[in-house]
């Protein structure tokens, strides 16, 4: 075992744990903090995989603006500890939770065929920079960068309409 | 090395504690939630495999995954704030008005 290995099973653990905490906390904001640990390891995995460019938008998108987001909703609905909300085991959970199980099953019996010991492609190690992304980004793959400007400007019109607007109207 | 199957296993299992934590919630911030990790999950897999083959497309796909993500959550985060203003709660079970 090298040591590459074995950072890689520490991470892979800490994701799963930090996984399994986020879905079975009661209070939604440690959920959140959860999540926001998950998605740094997350980042770390892409480093690993030599993505530094897709780590660090990992990092400032998902782990920065987008759990932020969610703390703010939670903050502003004052969510607290609800007795309603609480997870506790019944026969619906049993069965969603056993159905999880099968599908991992599904999915691990696929990817037991991944036998190939090749390791990383040689033309990996310059994939990830920035420059290298840019330059793909910017020849072969415009058109999709400048539709997704429309969808977030798509994404900004409509959350200013839905939370601006008042339902007993 | 690490293989490329252990990348994609980790993928299926963070993938499936996502799908159980959004059949299994019923605060919908937190199935919100599960729903982004299932996502995160996903850019794993495209991250892992476009490293392993040496083809840069799959970088690309998870930006563009990463910007639908980024739109997705602020529109869905409206609606919970519109249906907490209607309802008080956001707990699925009580907002059934579209079962019939």
């Amino acid at each position: 075992m090298n040591v590459e290995l074995i950072v890689f099973l520490i991470l892979a653990a800490a994701a799963i744990v930090s996984a399994v905490l986020m879905i079975t906390r009661k209070n939604p904001v440690a959920s959140a903090l959860y999540l926001v640990f998950n998605f740094f390891i997350i980042a770390v995995l892409y480093l690993f995989l030599r993505a530094q460019f897709i780590a660090v938008i990992q990092i400032t998108v998902y782990a920065g603006a987008i759990m932020v987001l969610f703390l703010f909703v939670i903050m502003l609905l004052n969510l607290g500890e609800d007795k309603l909300l609480k997870w506790k085991l019944n026969s619906k959970r049993t069965i969603a939770s056993l159905l999880g199980l099968v599908l991992l099953a599904e999915i691990a019996y696929y990817v037991m065929n991944f036998t190939s010991t090749s390791g990383m492609s040689p033309q990996s190690a310059s994939m990830g920079t920035v420059e290298s992304i840019g330059k793909v980004l910017y020849a072969s793959y415009l058109f999709p960068f400048e539709i997704t400007s429309i969808l977030l400007l798509a994404a900004l019109v409509g959350a200013i309409f839905l939370a601006k607007r008042k339902l007993e109207q | 090395m690490v293989p490329l199957g252990y990348y994609i296993g980790l993928s299926a299992i963070l993938f499936t504690i996502g799908v159980v934590g959004v059949l299994t919630l019923r605060n919908a911030i937190v199935i919100f939630m599960s729903v982004e990790l299932m996502l995160n999950s996903v850019n794993l897999a495209l991250i892992a495999f476009s490293a392993y083959s040496g083809n840069p497309a799959g970088e690309i796909l998870v930006f563009f995954s990463i910007a639908v993500a980024a739109a997705e959550s602020a529109v869905g985060l409206a609606i919970i704030i519109a249906l907490f203003r209607n309802k008080l709660t956001v707990n699925i079970d009580e907002v059934n008005v579209l079962k019939w």
